[in-house]
């Protein structure tokens, strides 16, 4: 658990917002993800939560190489991941793969399971020679907790649990050391969401992964994550271990996420401090000066338009906070029992 | 407030029986019928609603928590949908057996609905407060300055910032919350009696879903609505519900008040269901699931719906469809070992 397999140092991916159709001009910038830095350890599960538009989706496709950073870098064991071709990068890819949210869309209805599983190694056969490739695939099924004799269905003949499991397998072929998770049990329901989340568990088990892990869900974050982060409007606000974050949460904008999670215990009803954000989040074309969350936040001054506050360790925090009145504040935590 | 309820369940049929309740669902039975067989998706529900209450009505996709308000409503898809059974009450008359134009006039008025996704529920081509006065014009037969001040009066009520500049913008300028509360305001125009509200804040996110919690609790204070909440979300229901109505398969599996709810679960399918909630003291535990997947409705099992999944099956359960029956006071649970359940410590 020290070695960093994964850097991200002031990653920016911005959007160019263009008018016209022929003589097309660049008019703005849709600021996705604006200067964000962590590291991922081995076998370590990073949570990553936020609401609508925080840029946690485009934070995944740029560490899957599947957008080119507007700045910043993305390293994995120290190569810049932007920086490779060729060889180098099918040898990256291989090592990074994507579980995607919508397991309706996301699989290709007119292949069968066994060719959805197995095409990855078409483009990798050193993974699996030709011949036993098949044998491979249903070992993967297995392992994910489906039959391996359906090996010849499509999709459509499976539920969503089951085709998230698919999801999964088609990522674990390659054994790849990271999967990026981008919301990977919101589209299903609560028990089916937990056979997923304990298959993810047992697989980080057996095989070291390591999870960057995307949702919107802070309980799910909660019970999978080691470390957790906060994003808003395209920064990260705060990073921290579960504990820190969950317990000891210093950024206003966590304390009021955390409080307007609805616990799922009738008792604690009338004795919960929810903290209520006004207004919605703005544009990520022009976010606010300074700090984004000061529009929405009850503790904003002056300074707060002029100083974008930077995600440091400060008085009143044990981790890195981005603001600059970071303190802890009682709060009820979520699903305490 | 509930110590009677449910118990006309063992005694469904006794039907046209007035009550005085305001919403009564009595054994309905619906099903699909699909060129590739009879899907049976409410099997015998009963569930009711009096002024001012919140039902919650818990269960996942397929469950057949959205198919009964859209029959409750009328505005079921028939065909395929087809209704085979039982009675829906409103002011204790089968609305069911109305014709078309007395449906119509409890739409709105004494019946209202918001639904989950406000993007394709709201029509895009009109503009927002175009679409709430025009209730008003039709409905109420006000002139068009009249439903327009009414309107604005009904954005302002559910707290949408500048209701007057925000009357002629089109759906996809509001944001995902705006687009709920200009939803509300549109549900709640004709000041209906009940409220259905299909997953509400589903699509939105938890400090959005906050908001519009607190606006929907809010406004059902003052008008004394009755509240059906449908949601599959365990922490929004302990949050607002009064009672709750757990279904499975297309059955009622259970309903208690609240607090028993959750303190002591009464059938094996909710047990499981708080049972998979990831929870603070067992981190890094596996979570406790219900093995295995809901049933196909085309094919229901035998005897209870659930016993292929559940952990306290017996021979019983594959043969005998337990009745939802009274345990304890106000709560009504089907299954065959509820006894069991709720005297465990």
């Amino acid at each position: 658990m020290t070695e960093n397999i994964l850097e991200v140092r002031d990653l920016v991916k911005h959007y160019p917002v263009t008018r016209g159709v022929v003589f097309k001009k660049t008019v703005g910038h849709v600021k996705a993800v604006d200067g964000v830095s962590f590291e991922l350890k081995a076998g370590e599960t990073l949570g990553v939560v936020g609401e609508s538009g925080c840029g946690k989706s485009t934070l995944a496709r740029v560490l899957m190489n599947l957008e080119k950073p507007t700045a910043g870098s993305v390293l994995y064991k120290g190569q810049d991941i932007a920086k490779l071709s060729g060889g180098g990068l099918r040898r990256l890819r291989r090592q990074i793969q994507l579980v995607m949210q919508d397991p309706y869309t996301s699989l290709n209805p007119r292949m069968t399971v066994g060719d959805l599983i197995g095409e990855p190694f078409e483009i990798h056969p050193e993974v699996a020679p030709k011949g036993s490739r098949r044998d491979k695939v249903k070992e993967l099924l297995d392992l994910v907790g489906l039959n391996p004799e359906h090996i010849n269905r499509y999709p459509h003949q499976f539920s969503g649990g089951q085709r998230q499991r698919i999801g999964i397998a088609r990522a674990l072929a390659l054994r790849p050391e990271i999967i990026v998770c981008d919301e990977p049990v919101s589209a299903l329901d609560v028990s089916i969401q937990a056979q997923v989340m304990n298959l993810l568990e047992k697989l980080q088990n057996e095989f070291g992964l390591s999870y960057v892990f995307i949702a919107h869900d802070l309980s799910v974050v909660r019970h999978l994550s080691d470390r957790v982060a906060v994003m808003y409007l395209g920064k990260m606000v705060e990073i921290g271990t579960e504990d820190e974050i969950y317990e000891r949460p210093t950024h206003p904008y966590t304390q009021a996420l955390l409080s307007a999670v609805p616990v799922p215990d009738p008792t604690l009803r009338d004795n919960k401090a929810i903290i209520r954000l006004t207004g919605d989040v703005p544009s990520p074309v022009s976010p606010p000066s300074g700090c984004r969350f000061r529009t929405r936040c009850w503790k904003a001054q002056d300074v707060c338009a002029e100083q974008v506050p930077l995600l440091e360790i400060r008085q009143g925090s044990d981790h890195p906070s981005a603001c600059h009145f970071a303190e802890k504040r009682e709060i009820v935590p979520a699903h305490e029992v | 407030m509930s110590d009677i309820l449910v118990s006309e369940q063992s005694a469904a049929g006794t039907s046209g029986r007035p009550s005085g309740r305001l919403l009564e669902v009595d054994d309905l039975r619906v099903e699909f019928r699909t060129r590739d067989g009879v899907a049976k998706v409410i099997n015998g529900v009963t569930y009711h609603v009096d002024a001012g209450e919140t039902l919650a009505v818990l269960g996942e996709s397929g469950s057949g928590k959205s198919v009964t308000a859209q029959t409750i409503m009328g505005i079921l898809d028939m065909p395929p949908g087809h209704v085979s059974g039982g009675q829906v009450r409103f002011h204790g008359k089968d609305i069911l057996k109305m014709s078309a134009e007395e449906r119509r006039r409890i739409r709105g008025e004494g019946i209202a609905m918001i639904f989950q996704d406000s993007l394709s529920a709201l029509n895009p081509v009109f503009t927002v407060g175009f679409q709430i006065a025009e209730q008003f014009r039709v409905r109420r037969g006000m002139s068009r300055s009249d439903a327009k001040k009414r309107a604005i009066e009904m954005l302002d009520q559910v707290k949408i910032p500048n209701a007057k500049g925000r009357f002629s913008n089109y759906p996809h300028q509001f944001s995902g919350g705006m687009r709920q509360r200009a939803m509300i305001a549109m549900s709640l125009a004709l000041d209906p009696e009940v409220l259905i509200a299909d997953e509400p804040t589903t699509a939105l996110d938890v400090t959005v879903q906050a908001q519009i919690m607190d606006l929907l609790g809010e406004l059902q204070r003052e008008r004394r609505m009755g509240l059906i909440l449908i949601t599959h979300d365990l922490g929004v229901v302990a949050d607002v519900a009064d009672r709750i109505a757990v279904m499975y398969a297309g059955r009622i599996v259970e309903e208690a008040d609240v607090y028993d709810l959750y303190a002591k679960p009464a059938h094996p399918y909710t047990l499981g269901l708080l049972n998979s909630i990831p929870r603070l003291d067992e981190k890094g535990q596996e979570l406790r699931t219900i093995k295995g997947l809901p049933p196909n409705l085309m094919n229901i099992p035998p005897g209870c719906p659930f016993n292929p999944r559940c952990p306290m099956a017996q021979p019983v359960c594959r043969e005998k469809v337990p009745p939802l029956l009274q345990v304890g006071v106000g709560r009504a649970s089907a299954c065959h070992f509820a006894e069991e359940l709720v005297n465990r410590d």
